[in-house]
């Protein structure tokens, strides 16, 4: 094994989990200053957000182009029960999940009717609608004017979550959270199911797999991400508008897909952490920026179609695999069994779906 | 097994399928041949579910099954196989298997949350049943090979065995010996028998006739939607309708 494997066999290792999550830890202390914390929280929203739309996109093949308005559902649900109603911080936020997983029932049971780009187009109409219901249902939402004065989450007298270091430590949280049902959901069975599904419908139809149960399951599961990260949002800026809902923030997270890897695991925060920082260091361009990001992401989709992190996991496949070729005939010209052929193909499948 | 009474199927005018009756019994290979657009896909796809009659009915075991829905009739014991063999590239074949045991498994979100007893319990039987049918298509030696890197006529047995780990009673295959060379049909044959001999019904499509008149133990002759013969190898051998269908109407289905 040379250098190079060593350090991609690392990366599929339980430690790097624990260095990734010191990392995180660590980050406040090492920022140059408050507003590197600031970016960094922010992102960590978006993260969540985008596991959402990996679970119907990435996973179950469905590209919902409704996701944006389901993060500004969550948004509004909160700014709404805390300014309008007076409500607790943490209970208007479990409202804003309910209300993302009911919404996204009935908007699932509808659109995913529809199939492929009819889906897509679907969604996008969603989406805009959402939006149209946010920019002129005044009574309700305020219209143009947005909400203000949104409160930050209650600390319950223990912590300011106004501050933005114990803020950037509940994102954290929530993060974490969302990796770990992410991870447990797409190396289940479930996540079989949606991946047969998004092979194709027919096959997975074959298989007695339960297409529209399966479907409007993994839409559900998405848009209470997108809600959940919806309402850390607006606890965490404070402020909201219409704005919120507009479709290209849904474009920003499938790009965060893209790069990072769509279907995978670590792919969502690689994408959204990338990008972000990119962004960040890109600011001098200002609109410019998208002559930078344009051609990049042509060249990503062209060339590494599973993004940053798919493409690390197929390399790696492809070389477990060769390397367990040649340790069978190894064992088989030595005539003796081999010890490690059992164990060889389950470690590598563990780590396929990472 | 299988009892098919008057089966019609229309799209618009045109009949695809049109008043098709027949029998198939259990563990034997039952072959369905026609020339181009006879309705042999239609046929099967109205027997798996995908799509409803329009006149007609299918009973299966002594148990109606029409216009059932595809993931019930495929709880019940039907597989079936594709013309054109999706899988997912970027696993490896063994990780492919495994979904297809799903069907029948209980375990819900809730198990997934909580990690539990019943969920682990049926993954460890989803993922040995999957080793079972890999090892059955004789393709345990690549079960860790990336499934974009195997040859087609793999990708079939990959296939086949997805069908088997639903633990199905009747197989349909289409075309399974399409785009692959002689000497593989003549394996992929093999292996239909064996699937045979383990108890499992089999109703195939297929164009190759050599492979179908030493394979089958039954014929069904589609042309125009309509079944035009019936019967042993010989007899459909023999058969002047057959013949002139053939001949008559499609050169390139003969071949």
């Amino acid at each position: 094994m040379n250098a190079l494997q060593k350090i991609s066999e690392f990366f599929m290792t339980p430690a790097m989990k624990i260095v990734m999550i010191l990392a995180a830890l660590l980050f406040p202390f090492v920022a140059s200053n408050e507003y590197q914390i600031y970016v960094m929280a922010l992102a960590f929203v978006w993260a969540i957000a985008v596991y959402g739309m990996n679970i119907i996109t990435g996973l179950c093949g469905q590209l919902n182009l409704a996701h944006g308005g389901f993060f500004a559902i969550g948004a509004y649900t909160l700014a709404i029960l805390t300014v309008d109603h007076g409500w607790a911080f943490w209970w208007a936020f479990v409202a804003a999940g309910v209300s993302g997983a009911l919404l996204g029932f009935l908007a699932g049971v509808v659109s995913l009717r529809l199939k492929e780009h009819y889906f897509a187009i679907f969604t996008l109409c969603v989406g805009f609608i959402i939006y149209l219901l946010i920019d002129k249902w005044e009574e309700l939402t305020h219209g143009a004017l947005g909400i203000i004065n949104i409160p930050a989450p209650s600390g319950f007298g223990l912590v300011d979550f106004t501050e933005t270091t114990p803020f950037y430590y509940l994102a954290l949280v929530f993060m974490v959270l969302s990796i770990w049902l992410a991870a447990r959901i797409a190396n289940s069975l479930l996540g079989r199911s949606f991946r047969a599904i998004r092979i194709s419908d027919e096959l997975a139809a074959s298989l007695g797999i339960n297409l529209m149960r399966n479907k409007v399951l993994a839409f559900v599961l998405s848009t209470t991400y997108a809600s959940v990260a919806g309402a850390l949002y607006a606890g965490m800026v404070r402020f909201i508008g219409p704005a919120e809902a507009d479709v290209v923030h849904t474009f920003d997270m499938i790009t965060f897909l893209l790069v990072g890897g769509i279907g995978t695991l670590m792919g969502p925060l690689f994408g959204t952490l990338a990008i972000t920082w990119l962004t960040q260091s890109l600011q001098f361009l200002e609109e410019y920026r998208m002559i930078v990001f344009g051609p990049l992401l042509v060249v990503l989709v062209i060339f590494f179609p599973r993004g940053v992190v798919g493409t690390f996991l197929t390399w790696r496949g492809r070389r477990l695999a060769a390397a367990h070729e040649t340790a069978q005939k190894e064992s088989a010209s030595e005539k003796k069994p081999s010890s490690n052929k059992a164990t060889t193909p389950r470690n590598q499948e563990a780590g396929n779906h990472a | 097994m299988l009892k098919i009474n008057n089966l019609t199927k229309r799209f618009g005018g045109l009949a695809a399928v049109n008043n098709v009756s027949i029998e198939f019994e259990a563990n034997k290979i039952n072959a369905i041949i026609g020339p181009n657009g006879a309705g042999k896909s239609t046929f099967f796809n109205l027997v798996a579910g995908a799509m409803a009659p329009t006149e007609g009915s299918i009973e299966y075991q002594g148990m109606d099954i029409t216009g059932m829905a595809c993931d019930r009739i495929a709880r019940l014991g039907i597989a079936r196989t594709f013309q054109t063999t999706s899988l997912f590239d970027e696993s490896t074949v063994l990780d492919n298997l495994i979904v297809g045991h799903r069907l029948r498994t209980q375990s819900r979100l809730w198990d997934v949350i909580i990690n539990s007893k019943r969920l682990r319990d049926e993954e460890k039987k989803c993922r040995s049943r999957a080793q079972e049918v890999l090892d059955f298509v004789g393709l345990s030696h690549i079960g860790h090979r990336i499934t974009a890197d195997i040859s087609q006529e793999e990708k079939k047995r990959v296939a086949f065995a997805l069908a088997l780990a639903t633990d199905p009673e009747l197989v349909l295959l289409d075309e399974p010996a399409g785009g692959i060379n002689p000497e593989e049909t003549e394996n992929l044959a093999s292996l239909i028998r064996k699937m045979v001999e383990h108890g499992v019904t089999v109703c195939l499509i297929e164009h190759k006739m050599d492979m179908i008149m030493n394979l089958a133990d039954k014929i069904m002759v589609l042309d125009h939607g309509e079944k035009i013969a019936e019967g042993t190898p010989e007899q459909i051998r023999s058969n002047p309708v057959v013949i002139e269908a053939y001949l008559g109407s499609d050169d390139d289905a003969a071949a």
